[in-house]
């Protein structure tokens, strides 16, 4: 199996690695993890890299995960790959908001592994 | 430390979602039943949650968030109790602001023994002293935990926005707050490791 290459984008780096733990127990190997801590280090990623799957934290300074989505479709910078929004934000407006910006999956924190091989492993599959 | 602050700074320059969580109120239009062209009507709904104070204020979603939060993210069975908090002299406090139609703040507060048996159960590394790694674990546990309160109730969810958490270490200090609203403050156990955590609410519309 070819190797899946993930950008992961939250502001905590122990989220970042709790994501990945979790991806890597829902089977999603052999995986290739970029990280980025917010929005704008997230766009930066993607110029410079190509992935196949992103996992995005709503809540960041700088830039938040909703606008960094958007600039991704904009800017074309990942055309068809899917897109999970991880967040504490559980209201169905978030959830609407997050759609129309062109998001595929949403996993509300807190999760569990299985939760996130639900969401994650068909849009792979998928993909 | 004021948690007004900790409003000041939700409002202020809330953490992300520009200002999409944080409206009151919305104004619709739409055309009388049958009216066929006729001109419409303004409709203002404003969302409150004066009415359900008692259902915002149940302690019971704050046990429920922190049961949930410390099984799903930790693995470990958390439950309240009576005991008075046993804190190191050295402790690690998280705060998470609230803005919108609540402003306050959710609290969370241990022992540094505590803190590190938390980080180094989402890390799987080892700590030997509050450094950035058990900091950032910390806030992203009050995160939770204040995201996971407030989505007990559908209202609070869609129109209260929370604050990048601040984090603060040291020996011997005290939090004060001015006359909330209400506030809700819980001691939690799991094993033998012991945290509060508190709820302020010093504004709801």
């Amino acid at each position: 199996m070819s190797e899946i290459r993930t950008l992961i984008v939250d502001d905590s780096s122990v989220m970042r690695k709790i994501v990945e733990r979790a991806l890597r127990q829902a089977g999603l190997e052999p995986l290739v993890v970029h990280e980025a801590g917010s929005g704008t280090e997230g766009l930066e990623v993607l110029k410079d890299k190509p992935v196949d799957l992103i996992l995005s934290d709503i809540n960041m300074p700088a830039m938040d995960g909703l606008e960094f989505l958007r600039q991704v479709r904009a800017q074309n910078l990942a055309p068809g790959v899917p897109v999970v929004m991880i967040t504490t934000e559980s209201s169905e407006e978030h959830v609407k908001q997050a759609i129309q910006a062109g998001a595929q999956g949403y996993i509300r924190k807190p999760f569990t592994a299985e939760q996130v091989k639900e969401r994650v492993l068909p849009l792979v599959r998928a993909a | 430390m004021l948690l007004n602050g900790v409003r000041a700074a939700v409002t202020g320059g809330q953490r992300g979602g520009g200002n999409r969580g944080f409206a009151s109120a919305e104004a619709t239009r739409e055309g009388g039943a049958g009216s066929g062209g006729a001109v419409p009507r303004e409709r203002t709904m404003v969302v409150s949650l004066r009415e359900s104070v008692q259902q915002v204020s149940d302690p019971r979603n704050l046990d429920a968030s922190v049961e949930e939060v410390f099984r799903m993210m930790l693995g470990f069975e958390c439950k309240r109790d009576t005991r008075p908090a046993v804190v190191d002299k050295e402790s690690v406090t998280a705060v998470v602001g609230f803005g919108g139609i609540l402003s306050g703040a959710c609290v969370f507060r241990s022992g540094a023994g505590t803190a590190l048996k938390i980080a180094a159960q989402m890390t799987g590394m080892e700590f030997t002293g509050i450094d950035d790694t058990v900091k950032d674990g910390i806030g992203e546990i009050c995160n939770m935990l204040a995201g996971a309160w407030k989505g007990k109730i559908p209202e609070l969810a869609a129109n209260t926005g929370l604050s990048v958490p601040a984090v603060i270490t040291g020996h011997d200090y005290k939090l004060h707050v001015q006359a909330p609203e209400f506030q809700i403050h819980h001691i939690y156990r799991f094993d033998e490791q012991f945290f509060e955590v508190t709820i302020v609410c010093d504004g709801l519309q």
